[in-house]
């Protein structure tokens, strides 16, 4: 039974860990189907995480937290269509700056308005997301398997838990099902297409990456609200490339892509469990190795398992009338 | 004459310091299929963007049906009834022939919806009009003759009276385009009218009412087609006197100076594209090789210049066997005689972004004549672009300007005069004239068979069926990576034809 226990608390944590990179990674969906590339998720999940926790904190109030955290980052994925689509600069470049500015911006004016180091004010109850339960999660949590599956698996999370979930098919019928979705994809294959047929390619892509900027603020306040109490200085920590490769691993694909977050979450579960406890026949594995798992795995995967992945054919490049 | 389906008045634009288009006027008759040739660069596909609205006149008045319009937008242009096929195919490759179609048209915030509309609408245009293609099927999947038939589909879902096709059957087979005319006669036929832009002029012969010569950004004449004759029109277009087909002599044939034998090569994707194909090429004379694009002429072309490994076969060069194994070095290969004109002259022959002196001696930058010590010698490469720049007529002539700001045509002469100066004992040369103007083909037919006389063995790959009688005092027919006929200079374009359609050679002979 301890096994048993063993594996769900695993699997709960990789739950829990997955969250804001599935979040992310569909984020990095919406602006590379349109043919933005997107290296700024990880510092649009920062500013999220920071607007998100700092209003929460003085407004007392989660969902304010939450509305603020989806501005800022809609906003900052706004300045990345400034510089990107109306003035066709690089997209890696602004995408960069973009981390830049938010790694930056967030210690800075943290420190101004909070003096807690770059932090914000630990959040209290209400501020935060709580976990919900599901109906009847206590009542069958002793029968054996079902039980601790449901109660401690799908039950007990956050409402932005079952929001990324959700957000998985929801953006399968969105890109493949509507009318948006056909044209979003379309611009990320042949913007000149999309020109001729009439349609605005400079208005699509900014709406494409108001979507971006929306999941990349849930993201950062799943990280500052729910997973952790308050704002802490680069609590990213790199999430936003994680995803990123994620979504290269998944193909651009939204199920996909929920599947390689919850691999790429496992593998960080995993690495935690592990930490100081003694492997068979290997013997005891240093920390840092453990930690360094989920990266060294990243590279491996992208190098050689996922065979050939066709990026959208009109990704990075701005989009110019040719004469 | 009946009424005018578009007017065109005063239209002026330019870019930059260039003016694409100077005080046009133009008249399009409603129900008629009207031609516009002129030079690249002429300014044709300039006033067709103006009339879809791509780009904004600066000056000028457009009229449809006699009303007179503002198309600012594509869609503008749309809601007039104009649609537009574009050269370049302007389809997203991996949707389906449905997607494609309803892509800006969605009659629904839903697919499903739009789709199943569009479905029987297209069920509905392709009896009328014969223009059937599956829905269901993946643009990239189909043949570019279908693909073209998509956009045609397009602009009629989308309900257009006037349809504009940008140089049309530049990708397409004889018999596809034959299959293209067809389908705009009975456009005509059912009350459209249709706008054909191209720098062919047999087209035009064959196809429109009437036609419009444009030169320079002006319109210099339009005429009745029937009045016409493919000389005046060449003549309007490049403005003096033009030999459409090079006079040449008789081929003095001497000894073998290449010789391929049971050559096989195979693409990246390791599909056989060139299967067991042997030819000798003799010193003196011009071996043309006619077919439909992606037919292995391409690698047969890279084995032969050692960018292309072989899987077997020998290819002798004087005699002496090329290695095909290890790729064989194309510098080793230019020391020996061999010069290539490649097809793609932008990927490949080129340098864009390089000076005009640069790319004019790429691929012999390490000759003792260009060198001083181990450094370029500068002075003695730009007065070799001067004089080379002089002897080919090469405009402008300015050996200091990047590669990317010469015409087509003026690009093609860069390379020619890089390869053809080197004195090779064989000379490779694949689509000589692709993009190039009427007047430049000239050029480069002439340069080209006084090569031959020479004595030059001279290999011509082409999908320009024409250019290929014309030059050669050999043809050779590829068909699906192997040789499926050889004939003479007098062989028909029918004969020809039905050999690159693949049509067994028993079957062409009668």
């Amino acid at each position: 039974m301890d096994v048993f226990n063993a594996i769900v608390q695993t699997l709960d944590s990789t739950i829990r860990l997955s969250v804001p990179l599935l979040l992310a990674c569909l984020a990095g969906l919406y602006s590379e189907r349109a043919g933005i590339f997107d290296i700024g998720l990880e510092g649009k999940m920062l500013v999220g995480a920071f607007a998100g926790a700092a209003a929460a904190s003085v407004f007392h109030s989660a969902f304010l937290g939450l509305g603020m955290a989806i501005l800022i980052s809609v906003a900052f994925a706004m300045i990345h269509g400034f510089a990107s689509i109306t003035h066709r600069g690089n997209q890696i470049v602004s995408g960069v700056a973009i981390n830049f500015i938010a790694a930056g911006s967030t210690i800075i004016l943290g420190q101004a308005w909070f003096q807690q180091g770059g932090r914000t004010p630990a959040l209290q109850p209400g501020e935060r997301f709580e976990a919900i339960t599901l109906p009847g999660a206590d009542a069958i949590r002793e029968v054996p398997i079902l039980g601790p599956i449901y109660a401690e698996l799908l039950s007990g999370h956050s409402i932005l838990v079952y929001l990324a979930f959700l957000m998985v098919p929801f953006t399968w019928w969105v890109l493949f099902r509507t009318r948006f979705g056909l044209r979003l994809r379309a611009v990320g294959e042949n913007p000149a297409a999309v020109d001729t047929a009439g349609i605005s390619v400079a208005w699509l892509r900014y709406r494409a990456l108001i979507c971006t900027g929306m999941l990349t603020g849930i993201a950062g306040a799943y990280l500052s609200m729910v997973q952790n109490g308050g704002f802490v200085k680069d609590m990213t920590a790199g999430k936003g490339y994680i995803a990123l490769a994620a979504l290269i691993f998944a193909k651009w694909k939204p199920v996909n892509a929920m599947f390689a977050c919850l691999l790429f979450g496992f593998l960080d579960a995993l690495s935690i469990r592990l930490q100081g406890s003694p492997l068979p026949i290997i013997g005891k594995v240093p920390v840092q190795f453990m930690q360094a798992l989920p990266y060294i795995l990243t590279v491996i995967l992208l190098a050689g398992f996922i065979g050939k992945a066709i990026p959208p054919r009109a990704g990075g490049v701005p989009y110019v009338k040719e004469r | 004459m009946a009424q005018a389906a578009i007017e065109l008045i005063g239209i002026n634009k330019s870019f930059g310091a260039v003016r694409a288009n100077r005080d046009i006027n133009l008249e399009i008759a409603r129900g008629t299929i009207h031609g516009i040739v002129g030079e690249n660069g002429a300014g044709k596909s300039t006033l067709m963007s103006i009339l879809y609205g791509f780009y904004q006149a600066d000056s000028g008045e457009i009229r449809v049906g006699g009303q007179q319009a503002s198309i600012k937008t594509p869609n503008d242009a749309i809601a007039l009834g104009i649609g537009m096929v574009h050269q370049h195919f302007m389809l997203v490759d991996n949707f389906t022939v449905l997607e494609n179609v309803i892509l800006g048209a969605e009659s629904d915030a839903l697919l499903k919806k739009s789709i199943a509309k569009a479905r029987s609408e297209l069920e509905r245009l392709e009896r009328e009009y014969g223009l059937e293609v599956d829905p269901d099927a993946i643009i990239e999947e189909l043949p570019v003759g279908l693909q073209q038939r998509v956009e045609i589909l397009k602009a009629l879902y989308r309900g257009a009276e006037i349809l504009i096709l940008d140089e049309p059957t530049g990708v397409l087979t004889p018999a596809e385009a034959d299959h293209l005319f067809r389908i705009l006669k009975q456009l005509k036929d059912q009350g459209k009218t249709v706008v054909l832009i191209t720098h062919k002029l047999r087209e035009i012969m064959a196809i429109t009412d009437t036609v419009s010569v444009m030169r320079q950004g002006t319109m210099v004449a339009t005429r009745e087609t029937r009045k016409t004759t493919v000389e005046e029109l060449a003549e309007l277009m490049v403005g003096r006197r033009v030999l459409l087909r090079v006079e040449k002599g008789e081929a003095e044939a001497g000894n073998v100076k290449l010789a391929v034998k049971n050559l096989t090569v195979k693409d990246t994707r390791g599909v056989t594209m060139v299967d067991d194909i042997s030819f000798d090429i003799r010193a003196g004379e011009i071996v043309g090789i006619a077919g439909v694009a992606g037919n292995g002429q391409s690698e047969l072309l890279e084995a032969i210049s050692g960018i292309r490994r072989a899987v077997s076969g020998s290819v002798m060069l004087d005699g002496k066997p090329i290695d095909l194994t290890g790729a064989a070095d194309p510098g080793e290969l230019r020391d020996r005689g061999l010069a290539h004109v490649p097809e793609d002259r932008h990927h490949v022959g080129l340098v864009l972004a390089f000076e005009e002196n640069e790319n004019s001696i790429l691929g012999y930058h390490d000759d003792p004549r260009y060198l001083k010590g181990p450094f370029l010698n500068i002075d003695a490469i730009r007065n070799d672009a001067k004089d080379k720049i002089a002897k080919y007529d090469i405009r402008p002539a300015d050996c200091r300007l990047k590669t990317a700001n010469f015409s087509g045509g003026n690009q093609q002469k860069i390379v020619l005069a890089r390869e053809m100066e080197q004195d090779p004992g064989v000379l490779i040369v694949g689509q000589p004239t692709r993009g190039v103007d009427v007047g430049a083909i000239e050029f480069i037919h002439k340069r080209l068979i006084a090569m031959r006389d020479q004595g030059k063995a001279v290999l011509v790959v082409s999908v320009e069926l024409d250019e290929i009688r014309s030059l050669s005092d050999r043809i050779l027919v590829m068909f699906s990576g192997r040789i499926v006929g050889e004939r003479g200079p007098e062989a028909t374009e029918g004969e020809l034809g039905l050999l690159m359609a693949g049509v067994d050679h028993q079957e062409a002979a009668l």
